[in-house]
């Protein structure tokens, strides 16, 4: 694995291009990882995944805790690890331990011994020798060590606790681990600066290829975040990439940016695709709808649509003009409907492709502002468009 | 009349035959999936060589309705599906829905399972939504009865049926662009199945379909109405057998002179971890799956088939959308290449040769059941190669 900075916007924010062996173009970021379920995304179909705009498509998270349920280590490794048994060979994959659907970190029953996560099994305790033995026969591009996540309200006791498990958990990692695999040190500290501090430091001293920072998204609030993120990425060596689990949503990503976070795992596009939502935003930056707001858009959010609005029943549209995925080229939001309402899966398969473009979109959007030095610019236009919707939306209501 | 069906090979009962619909050239023998096929998108039946697909009138007449499938341009362009389709005529939900159907000269009425309302499916209505759906072929509102019933019922039905098909093409308004197949009824009847035929064949339409059956009679019964009534069919309009089915259902069927096929079964069976292979099926929710790094079937060219282990599918399948989705695209990858097969090796002449090699991976001990023996008998198909020696000549011997 390589990774460089390229260019500078305001400070912290970074764009910076990440070569992976098995990824046949280089990855700019900053980039998202699309979510998986074993390894495959959780509606689009393998053969459907090249139609993703490339190669920004081709970062996959997965979760090494999935495989627990029916696929051992042995077997795993006699298919020769996660790329062949995937079939995604030119895809680059990340392997974490936090999956914020189905693997969630439970901080009560996580020990000195391990960490507990509540999985499909049940609540299981990892040790830092069996995540080692899943991540040795899966194989992927990178993968984080075993850290002992806490949200934020719990006592300064055990956060720092957390900080202590985590390291030294990092180090058992990094010594059963294998020789192949970039290894990323996990930074945790919940919502204390110093604990941040501390854990960053630590972590910055062991000779790892880039960092992952957990213990986001579980409880502090978006006005604490930015100084906690700070704090971290501050001591980080600016030359290593660095990876946040737990900030989904576009204003909590463009937090992540501007306080110089490269890569981005996120769940949003997971909840919009259930929900039956879908992802109408404009990318242009600049909202120009603003003046041409009708009766119609009472009570409509300006950044998604949710398609099982009846309102949709007859309209032969793509669900965003310009939008030039599978899903906007050859299907109409009429048709979404109807499969939402007759529960056929195909409706999430055509929502997860067009979410997924889209919030691709939005990155490379956010990486033009960076390399541009006008990211700071960009995120305020952003966030007042959105605003803006809403307060238009709710005084016409 | 809107289509031609030109035969293009045979051996003796069997054909292939180019059947070209408004929509679509397709080869024949073939097998239709059912509906939007539990997550395949139009592009990739395209790719598994899907020529037409079946939709179900009955669940479109509720959601979306077929007017707005109407306003908004018709089925294909609805879901963008380029090749052919065709619609039933909601009528099989009588045999589904019977508790709460009631059948009389008028029509069908069935309680809306949406709200309770009541709903009158008459062949006029049938038809005027099928109309509107707007598929290739259309298929008359018969009065079909579950094969296990027995008495007048079954002789009511299919003079019924009759009736209806009088009152089907009378209310069919778009005869130059849409196909009404009428469907022989009657029963395990010989004598009535005559009898509709006649009827039938009298209407001069475009095809005809063998109802009524795949729905719990002995296999020794249905081959026998499938070869009466391809024998009494006219040679030179397609054949549908409804709601077959099995891979060796197809086989046999083909062989007796039958050219199109439909059924839930391959998607359905992918719900429960069941995979379509050669040799019958592959069961991959089965705990020796686990460790099996094979292929599903290392003869299938199929994209899952190619990439991924039994040992993966094992651990998606009955959790995962994804194995279904998984195991569906395998299933009909699976239908599409034995409608293929069919269609080729009746064309090159080699169609006996097929049906051998096909039992005997089935069957590898030569237990081919007396069924299958008995209907190959009649389609003129000598599959003594793959049949075990009879039991009685073992007797003799001892």
């Amino acid at each position: 694995m390589k990774f460089a900075v390229k260019a500078w916007s305001n400070g912290r924010a970074r764009a910076g291009v990440l070569h992976l062996g098995s990824c046949p173009s280089p990855i700019e970021t900053p980039s998202l990882l699309l979510s998986t379920r074993k390894g495959l995304p959780v509606f689009i179909s393998p053969d459907l995944l090249p139609s993703l705009p490339s190669p920004d498509s081709h970062l996959l998270q997965v979760c090494p805790l999935h495989f627990l349920e029916g696929l051992s280590p042995k077997t795993i490794s006699s298919v020769g690890g996660l790329h062949n048994m995937l079939g995604l060979h030119d895809y680059g994959l990340a392997a974490v331990a936090r999956d914020s659907i189905n693997c969630l970190p439970h901080c009560d029953s996580t020990n000195k011994l391990g960490a507990s996560f509540e999985t499909p099994c049940g609540r299981l305790l990892i040790k830092p020798v069996e995540y080692m033995e899943m991540i040795s026969s899966l194989g992927p591009n990178l993968w984080a060590t075993l850290a002992d996540e806490v949200p934020a309200w719990v006592s300064d006791k055990r956060n720092k606790t957390s900080v202590d498990r985590t390291v030294r958990w990092m180090d058992e990692c990094i010594a059963l681990g294998p020789a192949g695999g970039a290894v990323f040190g996990a930074v945790v500290g919940g919502s204390s600066i110093e604990e941040r501090r501390r854990c960053a430091q630590e972590v910055a001293r062991r000779n790892v290829s880039g960092y992952w920072i957990g213990g986001f998204g579980l409880g502090e609030s978006m006005d604490e975040r930015p100084a906690l993120l700070n704090a971290v990425t501050d001591i980080l060596p600016e030359e290593k990439p660095r990876l946040i689990c737990g900030l989904g949503l576009p204003e909590e990503v463009l937090q992540g940016v501007a306080s110089g976070i490269d890569l981005f795992d996120s769940v949003y596009i997971y909840h919009l695709t259930l929900g039956g939502f879908a992802l109408t935003f404009p990318l242009d930056g600049i909202d120009k709808k603003k003046s041409d707001f009708q009766l119609s858009d009472i009570g409509v959010d300006h950044t998604k649509i949710n398609l099982r609005a009846t309102v949709y029943r007859k309209d032969a549209s793509p669900l965003v003009k310009s939008c030039s995925c599978y899903t906007c080229q050859n299907h109409t939001k009429a048709y979404i409907n109807h499969l939402l309402n007759v529960h056929e899966m195909l409706a999430q398969i055509l929502l997860e492709i067009h979410n997924t473009h889209h919030y691709l979109g939005f990155f490379r959007t956010i990486r033009e502002a960076v390399k541009a030095g006008k990211f700071e610019q960009f995120r305020r236009q952003f966030l007042e468009s959105r605003r803006d919707c809403l307060s238009v939306a709710a005084a016409n209501a | 009349m809107a289509l031609r069906f030109e035969i293009l090979g045979r051996f003796n009962r069997a054909r292939a035959a180019q059947l070209t619909l408004p929509h679509f050239v397709c080869q024949t023998p073939l097998f239709m999936p059912v509906g939007t096929i539990k997550g395949l998108a139009t592009s990739q039946l395209e790719e598994i060589g899907c020529q037409i697909i079946l939709g179900n009138t009955y669940h479109l007449a509720l959601r979306p309705t077929s007017e707005l499938i109407d306003e908004l341009g018709g089925l294909h362009k609805f879901m963008n599906w380029p090749r052919a389709l065709l619609t039933d005529s909601g009528g099989f939900q009588m045999v589904s829905l019977l508790h709460l159907a009631d059948i009389t000269e008028k029509g069908v009425t069935f309680q809306s399972p949406v709200d309770g309302k009541p709903m009158l499916l008459t062949p006029e209505e049938s038809i005027q939504i099928q109309n509107r759906i707007g598929a290739d072929i259309i298929m008359a509102l018969d009065d079909v009865v579950r094969t296990t019933i027995t008495g007048p019922r079954i002789e009511e039905a299919m003079y019924r049926t009759l009736r209806w098909i009088d009152r089907c093409i009378a209310a069919h308004s778009r005869p130059h662009e849409q196909n009404l197949f009428g469907i022989v009824q009657g029963g395990l009847d010989p004598v009535l199945r005559d009898i509709c035929v006649r009827g039938l064949v009298d209407r001069n339409l475009p095809g005809y379909a063998i109802g009524g059956l795949a729905g719990g009679e002995s296999k020794d019964s249905f081959w026998r109405v499938v070869a009466q009534c391809t024998a009494a069919l006219p040679e030179d309009k397609p054949r549908y057998v409804m709601g077959v089915g099995y891979p060796l259902d197809i086989v046999v069927c083909s062989a007796l002179g039958a050219d199109m096929y439909d059924c839930v079964y391959p998607t359905r069976t992918a719900r429960f971890g069941t995979a379509l292979v050669p040799e019958g099926v592959l069961k991959l929710k089965h705990k020796a799956m686990a460790d099996d790094t094979r292929p599903i079937d290392p003869t299938c060219a199929c994209m899952v088939c190619k990439n991924y282990s039994r040992a993966y599918i094992h651990c998606l399948v009955t959790k995962d959308a994804m194995g279904s989705q998984l195991l569906s695209y395998h299933n009909l990858y699976y239908m599409m290449k034995l409608s293929r097969d069919l269609h080729t090796s009746i064309v090159e002449e080699r169609f006996p040769e097929f049906v051998c090699t096909f039992l005997l991976k089935m069957f590898p001990e030569g237990n081919v059941p007396e069924w299958v023996c008995n209907a190959m008998e009649v389609a003129g198909i000598d599959i003594s190669s793959c049949c075990a020696p009879f039991s009685s000549s073992q007797d003799l011997e001892s």
